[in-house]
């Protein structure tokens, strides 16, 4: 449990560093809201005035710490071009980054765990050497490319399948599946290429463990004797990888958004950032940031947990 | 096997970076020239890579594109190692309050992968090639911090550096005769690693118009281009992503091949 405090506590420290961070960038640099507002011809004094108004010339520090308990409120702030509040410009989108990066990463598992399965088993043979090389290349394909070129096929050539856009899933079910087909593909094909590698190396390892030997001369057939044995020891370090994957898929979705013009927080953010509407972009980075510590801290504390060899203590 | 991966990677980074020195002395077109009348041109020997939707030669972009993409590698990979490399060694050989506090940092820049910390700075002083080497720097960072620390930790347990210590070499004078030269290969893979990674970073944030704003030649820019051709012209769209997925192979597989050549030992901290 000591433990669990412990992982705890940095957790909440790399929050207060990460906020400090995304603070300082938006608004110590010379950019400022009240000039964007106000146009590169506004006179300075009117900059002045506005800038008072904002409460922007208060201390950082102050200004800071008030964003920070806003955020410990819920409150992201309100973009000051349109007047929302940033959550609920973010409210209709979550859902769709989060469908976009949930199947997506299922997907990665769904293709990496047989085959990265398969290239332990065959690591000597031209099955585990073709497995790799696929992974190694699809490690170096940008994924806005591979979602440019699936639609290529799928969408303009074949036609099976919408080239952009979205549905949400509670207005037509099968057209929000069928929008989410091809992004989700790109996300989890680009995921899975990485997944893959450490899948492998995993199970590389089980093979050569005594209760591997012992399960396949007892008569096991290798998969069995991977399967009942490999699964649940390689589970304990994939779930750590999987964890960590959080992060690349978040960004990875923000440009697959692009690519398929899906309404979701990546293209949010960069509405705001062609606005440059600080406040909301500040709001959402944030958010996101919170999004990728907290299922790592989930699985980190997860992880002590489930693995009797993390406990600690006596071993 | 392992030499083969090492060979391979070695010929495709020679050759991109080929690429990107012919391009500042030579190229077919003038990649910034537009001309209405060649607009969307196929393949022919004239273009052999056809033309874009303004009549700029496509081969002429890709040479260029190639140079952005070097300069972009070079210069955020160089941060990284240039701060990276002597935090994390500082951390390893010094322990103790320095290297906690050095590792709860690199966490914080770790939470923020390149293209969140891009955003954040395109959207506070607007978008350019700086900003985007800047953010991948900073973001490639702990990456050299940890790889550094682990190999330093590595090398501080041998005799040798005992031996030192005993005859009363500093802890600075240690670290630049025996740490450095000893972890160097680890920086090496990491830094072949991290330029693979630069590379798709930068596609991806010119591909977002987050960075080197047109009309200067980047594969990203031109992949972002060719998405508006995809009905007319599908073919534009292969090759700039085909160029960035050929030089993000070639620093990968160069890393590879480098972590097959170290040391068993030293190999665990990559």
């Amino acid at each position: 449990m000591r433990r669990v405090a412990a992982k705890l506590a940095v957790f909440a420290l790399t929050l207060l560093g990460a906020s400090a961070l995304i603070f300082l960038v938006a608004n110590a640099l010379p950019g400022d809201v009240a000039q964007v507002l106000l146009g590169t011809d506004a006179t300075p004094s009117a900059v002045a005035e506005l800038r008072h108004e904002l409460g922007l010339d208060r201390p950082l520090a102050v200004r800071y710490l008030e964003w920070l308990a806003d955020v410990l409120h819920g409150d992201f702030g309100t973009s000051l071009l349109s007047g929302d509040r940033v959550t609920d410009l973010m409210a209709p989108r979550i859902a769709v980054t989060f469908w976009l990066v949930g199947l997506g990463m299922l997907g990665s598992i769904l293709v990496a765990l047989p085959a990265g399965m398969a290239a332990a088993l065959k690591r000597r043979r031209w099955p585990g050497f073709a497995i790799s090389a696929a992974g190694q290349l699809g490690m170096s394909v940008p994924a806005f490319w591979l979602g440019i070129l699936l639609v290529m096929v799928f969408a303009v050539g074949l036609g099976w399948l919408p080239a952009n856009g979205y549905v949400p899933l509670g207005a037509n079910p099968g057209q929000w599946l069928s929008h989410l087909v091809l992004p989700v593909a790109t996300l989890a094909l680009v995921q899975a290429a990485v997944l893959l590698r450490y899948v492998r190396s995993a199970f590389v390892e089980v093979l050569d463990e005594d209760y591997y030997r012992t399960a396949r001369s007892i008569g096991w057939t290798p998969f069995r004797a991977l399967l009942r044995h490999g699964v649940r020891n390689a589970a304990v370090s994939l779930v750590t990888v999987v964890g960590l994957q959080v992060s690349t898929a978040l960004v990875g979705a923000i440009v697959i958004e692009q690519v398929f013009t899906l309404p979701g927080l990546g293209s949010l953010l960069l509405t705001a950032v062609a606005q440059r509407d600080l406040v909301v972009v500040q709001g959402t980075v944030m958010f996101l940031v919170l999004a990728v510590l907290v299922v790592n801290a989930a699985v980190d504390v997860g992880y002590t947990l489930i693995d009797p060899r993390q406990r600690g203590g006596r071993v | 096997m392992k030499k083969l991966q090492l060979r391979l990677g070695l010929a495709l980074v020679a050759l991109v970076v080929l690429a990107g020195l012919v391009s500042v002395v030579w190229t077919p077109y003038d990649p910034l020239r537009v001309v209405p009348a060649d607009r969307l041109l196929g393949s022919s020997w004239a273009h052999p890579f056809g033309t874009d939707g303004f009549g700029v030669d496509i081969a002429s972009q890709l040479l260029v594109g190639a140079r952005t993409c070097l300069m972009v590698g070079v210069i955020s990979v160089g941060l990284a190692a240039l701060v990276g490399v002597p935090a994390g060694m500082a951390a390893g050989q010094l322990g103790g309050w320095f290297d906690e506090a050095v590792m709860r940092v690199a966490d914080v820049v770790y939470a923020f992968p390149a293209l969140l910390l891009a955003i954040l700075l395109a959207a506070a002083v607007g978008a350019s090639t700086a900003t985007a080497m800047v953010a991948i720097g900073v973001a490639t960072i702990p990456a050299f911090a940890r790889v550094s620390r682990a190999g330093a930790k590595q090398v501080m347990s041998s005799d040798f550096v005992l031996a030192a210590k005993a005859a009363g070499i500093s802890g600075p004078g240690i670290a630049w005769r025996h740490v450095l030269p000893n972890i160097a290969p680890l920086i090496g893979v990491q830094a072949s690693v991290g330029f693979a990674m630069a590379i798709l970073a930068e596609a991806a944030l010119s591909y977002l118009g987050l960075g080197t704003p047109r009309p200067t030649p980047t594969w990203g820019g031109m992949l972002r281009d060719a998405q508006g051709f995809m009905f007319v012209a599908p073919q534009q769209a292969l090759w700039p992503g085909g160029a960035i997925a050929l030089a993000v192979l070639a620093f990968n597989l160069l890393g590879d091949g480098l972590r097959d050549l170290l040391d068993p030992k030293l190999r665990e901290a990559v």
